[in-house]
């Protein structure tokens, strides 16, 4: 570490409490209101805690799994979906997608942050969990393997990010590698904690881990392009050529995803319709209780309307492309919801034809699970803002602020630090070696 | 290519005293193996090894079987008369709160029938030999006895993330404040069996007979008999989630049933009258 003495606050771009108090009145009045709904719900979840979730809840003995599993899915799919869209660059070399690597890492955490502090109320012993997970875990229990492979994901992120930080682009990759391979372990296989119900006809066989990847890149692609355009609105010097070539080249890696998503959903509708146990789903999605769910939130502002809004950007409208992003962070909230809750709409007794089985399900999300999912939400809102100004829009540092020993690397544009007689040329060598 | 030029009209007829015993036992078995497969196969294969075990006969199965005593109920459907005395058993034996249940009674309606409009089925835990439950749960909170072959809870183990719940292809389980785990049908295990009872709450108070429990590897018990019968059809719920249930369905009214049974006492069954 020779020769690497330098100011943690221009090395890792880190601005600090002081920047926070720099900020607009209005910033500071969206942070206070994000962080009273993480209040809020952090009470309200305790308070349904306290008194017995099932008092509060609405979910019950058929539909066990409602709002706070859908909020704690959307959350880690866009988690896993940050870290895959942004490995395209940092693990895999694609030069263009370098610059979003920072932002999309450190959201990547607060959605996975996020996502455990909804679960934490869904689940009824969340303390047993750290316990019982450790000495008598289950193998061949899917929901054991999540627990297990989420973990291990947050920690090679947070590892991951310490060292895109430190700007150590060997380790940060390495890193980056192995959180993208458990990343992708975990997500595939939160789809399989669903898939392989094989009681449940509507989640049932591969479709779901396979899906769950691809909408988990589809809402990566949305988020990162939601949140630089946003801090572009926050701090506009974000933007430079080298971010301008990102956002164009997510863009249209968004587009190709969503027309993935489209492909798939139609096939999961016409296959379904003529499924015996999945037909009545099916056709409430089409023309039932879920209709407005599907065809305006899931359809229209989550794939239809940013698909041609994001066209009509042409990657470069930033506008537009924070509107279209913005909806369908929204839509892809519904789709999350729409897996989750028609899987369990039609009892299993339905079959055998009896009275008590006779119609479908319903489930209405209660008070306190909308404050408890808000609780998740409010985090990570406010995770982000105070990220935009504390690590000052995640940017790599400027050239005028470029401290001793380092410079700018003519590859991608960051500041890398010479060891002691190392030159620039061997600086850059050592910087961008795989391993 | 030349085939043998036999000539059958000719042929001597050897008689059935050149057949030695074995060779004609081994040929009735194969036919009753065959038989057993045409006619029972399809219910008694959902029970492990229960196929080969009633092909091959006598002694083997109680080896056959995967646990012993292998509890299982058999539900005469129509016996069945609605009166809720099993739930109420249930409920009361097991601490049952309000909200929940481990036990409940369906109710079938039909129209254009000439014989009955209604019918109720006694649902419970199947006890399957490959349960969905047992495999969801993340703490083998959950678990198949390993004697006995009963779903059971361990209490203290249950995290609550209710993905057994919904693994459950039988609505079996629900979350119990009280115990701070999810609740089930332990065939009263912890209540009665444990403490050297035979019968089950629910099969205990049922005053028709409809709910019939016991051991499945004792050829002299009733469920073992209402299994092995080939004259009236035996079926599981659900069987396509191929779980391997050990609860069994049958209509349960027909003589030929009475016929097999007729050693055994019944509720409903008055030898003075038979």
């Amino acid at each position: 570490m020779t020769g690497r003495m330098v100011n943690i606050s221009k090395k890792w771009g880190f601005h600090g409490v002081e920047a926070l108090k720099n900020a607009s009145p209005l910033y500071k009045m969206t942070m206070a209101i994000f962080a009273l709904l993480a209040l809020a719900g952090a009470a309200v979840g305790l308070h349904g805690m306290i008194t017995g979730y099932h008092h509060v809840y609405g979910v019950t003995r058929e539909i066990s799994w409602g709002l706070l599993i859908s909020a704690y899915i959307f959350c880690v799919v866009t988690s896993t979906g940050l870290c895959i869209i942004s490995s395209i660059g940092h693990v895999f070399g694609g030069e263009a997608y370098m610059p979003i690597a920072k932002r999309a890492v450190f959201m990547s955490i607060m959605f996975m942050f996020g996502g455990f502090c909804i679960i934490f109320f869904d689940i009824e012993n969340p303390f047993r969990m750290a316990i019982w997970n450790v000495i008598s875990p289950n193998f061949v229990s899917n929901m054991w393997w999540m627990g297990t492979l989420y973990g291990m994901y947050l920690v090679f992120m947070i590892i991951e990010y310490y060292f895109l930080l430190d700007q150590n682009h060997t380790l940060s990759r390495l890193m980056g590698f192995f959180g993208l391979v458990v990343g992708i372990a975990a997500h595939s296989n939160l789809g399989a904690v669903f898939g392989m119900l094989h009681g449940r006809p509507f989640w049932y066989g591969p479709y779901l881990p396979i899906y769950f990847i691809f909408s988990a890149a589809m809402s990566g692609g949305c988020a990162i392009l939601f949140f630089t355009t946003l801090g572009w609105r926050i701090n506009p010097e974000i933007m430079n050529q080298r971010m301008e070539r990102a956002i164009k080249a997510i863009t249209q890696v968004t587009i190709f995803l969503i027309s993935v998503i489209i492909f798939f959903t139609i096939w999961k509708i016409i296959t379904g319709m003529v499924s015996e146990g999945k037909h009545l789903v099916i056709m409430s999605f089409l023309t039932g209780d879920y209709a407005i769910n599907f065809w305006v939130f899931e359809i229209f502002l989550g794939m239809v309307l940013p698909l041609y809004l994001l066209i009509r950007s042409r990657g470069n409208n930033f506008n537009l492309i924070l509107w279209a992003t913005g909806l369908m962070m929204i839509g892809i909230f519904f789709m999350r919801y729409d897996i989750v809750i028609p899987g369990q709409m039609e009892s299993v007794y339905h079959s055998l034809g009896v009275e008590e089985a006779k119609d479908m399900l319903t489930y209405t999300p209660s008070f306190h699970e909308i404050m408890a999912s808000l609780f998740g939400i409010g985090f990570i809102g406010l995770a982000y803002f105070a990220g935009e100004k504390m690590l000052n829009g995640h940017q790599l540092e400027k050239h005028e602020i470029v401290p001793d020993g380092g410079y700018i690397c003519p590859g991608c544009g960051a500041i890398h630090f010479m060891e002691e007689g190392e030159t620039e040329d061997d600086a850059m060598k050592r910087h961008h070696r795989i391993w | 290519m030349k085939f043998p030029n036999i000539n059958f009209d000719t042929l001597k007829n050897e008689g059935t005293s050149s057949v030695t015993p074995q060779e004609r036992r081994k040929f009735l078995k194969l036919g009753l193996a065959v038989a057993g497969v045409y006619a029972g196969g399809k219910v008694l294969s959902l029970t492990s090894l229960v196929g080969t075990a009633h092909a091959s006969g006598g002694a083997n199965i109680v080896e056959k079987f995967p646990y012993n005593p292998h509890y299982s109920m058999v539900i005469r459907q129509s016996l069945c008369i609605d009166c809720e005395k099993c739930v109420e058993a249930c409920n009361k034996t097991n601490h049952v709160p309000e909200y929940g249940y481990r036990t409940r009674i369906l109710t079938k309606k039909y129209s254009g029938s000439l014989d009955k409009q209604v019918e109720f089925i006694p649902v419970l835990c199947n006890h399957c030999n490959d349960a969905p439950c047992v495999r969801a749960c993340p703490t083998r909170a959950t678990y198949k006895d390993p004697v006995t072959g009963i779903v059971r809870m361990d209490s203290k183990k249950c995290i609550g993330c209710k993905t057994c719940m919904l693994a459950c292809p039988y609505d079996a389980r629900y979350f119990s404040a009280e115990r701070h785990a999810v609740d089930k049908c332990d065939f009263c295990w912890e209540e009665r069996l444990s403490k050297g009872e035979t019968q089950t709450g629910c099969s205990a108070a049922c005053p028709t007979g409809a709910r019939t429990f016991g051991n499945l590897t004792d050829p002299d018990n009733i469920v073992y008999k209402l299994v092995h019968q080939l004259e009236e059809q035996v079926w599981v719920l659900r069987p396509a989630d191929d779980t391997k249930p050990n609860i069994f369905y049958m209509k349960g009214n027909m003589r030929s049933v009475d016929n097999i049974l007729n050693e055994q006492k019944f509720k409903y069954y008055d030898p003075n009258k038979a």
